[in-house]
């Protein structure tokens, strides 16, 4: 098998045991966007178009609650800004490869992908197509929340309400969080951006809660940082 | 809602995902810089999280009787215990399915 084969593959099986959760969350995501009735497409286009689970629950959440264009743009884009620290960790070893290669391998990176490909380069800089495992893992993510996506659009239609299936968009963001469940600087934060958000559901107009909560909670983890650089 | 709405929102989080590959040679993000953006997730997802569970369908304060707030609570606890996202969605969802057969 050629280096660049070799390579893929390696991105391919190191990122499929975090594919695990992925798939029930993308079947949920599907059900969730049938049962608020933006219908089977467009369910599945913003899966393939975004491409990004946090991204398009918050945004379809905000859509049925009412909220105009530009605060579900701007939510979308608080929700994404994490992106902005995998590109710059990564842009020391992407930085020489084509433009096409960067815009393919960014809209391919996902958590998942950044995880287990970062880990790949810092180990193997002499391989001369390391940005293959990137690849591999990226459309690994790819291919299972499309797939996902469309088992939810599938079940979607015979699920019915009373199980509640919208308590699982807070589950599922809950069990996203449980790597911070035993810092406590962590905690304090993720208690900030709650009561934010739940205080200000009704107070702060335009549906504006996630972008306040989630400033006002970075504010206090920037204090809370400060406050710890002091004591060293 | 508008195919519009949705490529909006496809551009935005490809920025985010493309900027600083595009525009950095290098890493530059000083320590303190990365330590504040880790905070991202914890500082955005519970503004997703709580306003649901918390807030009844006319948007007051429903905290007497909720079943979603008894499974979340069981939910950190598994997820607590067994640092698995699977076995945290579960424990939520089998418990909340309880309790509103059984109590409510």
């Amino acid at each position: 098998m050629n280096n660049k084969l070799k390579t893929l593959a390696k991105g391919i099986i190191d990122v499929s045991p975090l594919m695990i959760p992925v798939v029930p969350f993308g079947i949920i995501y599907g059900v969730i966007g049938m049962d608020l009735g933006i219908g089977p497409y467009m369910t599945l286009g913003l899966s393939i178009i975004i491409f990004g689970g946090a991204s398009q629950i918050v945004l379809l959440q905000l859509f049925s609650g009412g909220a105009s264009s530009l605060v579900i743009l701007s939510s979308v884009g608080a929700v994404n800004s994490r992106h902005v620290l995998y590109g710059a960790v990564l842009s020391e070893h992407l930085s020489n490869l084509k433009l096409s290669w960067k815009i393919i391998l960014s809209y391919v990176m996902t958590d998942q992908a950044f995880a287990v490909s970062n880990n790949y380069f810092k180990k193997n800089n002499k391989d001369k197509n390391y940005h293959y495992h990137l690849l591999g893992s990226g459309f690994t993510c790819w291919t299972i929340w499309q797939i996902s996506t469309i088992l939810g659009i599938v079940l979607g239609s015979v699920v019915p309400e009373e199980l509640g299936l919208s308590f699982t968009i807070s589950l599922t963001f809950l069990a996203l969080l449980i790597g911070d469940f035993r810092k406590f600087k962590n905690i304090i934060v993720m208690l900030v951006s709650g009561i934010v958000a739940t205080i200000g559901y009704n107070t702060i107009p335009f549906k504006a809660y996630i972008i306040v909560a989630a400033l006002s909670a970075l504010i206090v983890a920037l204090l809370l940082t400060l406050i710890d650089l002091k004591k060293k | 809602m508008h195919w519009s709405l949705i490529i909006y929102a496809g551009i935005i989080t490809f920025v985010t995902r493309f900027s600083m590959i595009f525009l950095l040679k290098k890493d530059i993000l000083n320590d303190r810089a990365k330590k504040i953006l880790s905070f991202v997730p914890a500082a955005i997802f519970p503004a997703i999280i709580f306003p649901p569970i918390f807030l009844n369908s006319a948007g007051s304060l429903d905290l007497e009787g909720n079943p979603q707030i008894l499974a979340a609570i069981f939910a950190i606890i598994i997820g607590y215990f067994s640092k698995n996202i699977i076995a945290t969605i579960f424990a939520g969802l089998i418990s909340y399915w309880l309790l509103i057969f059984f109590y409510f």
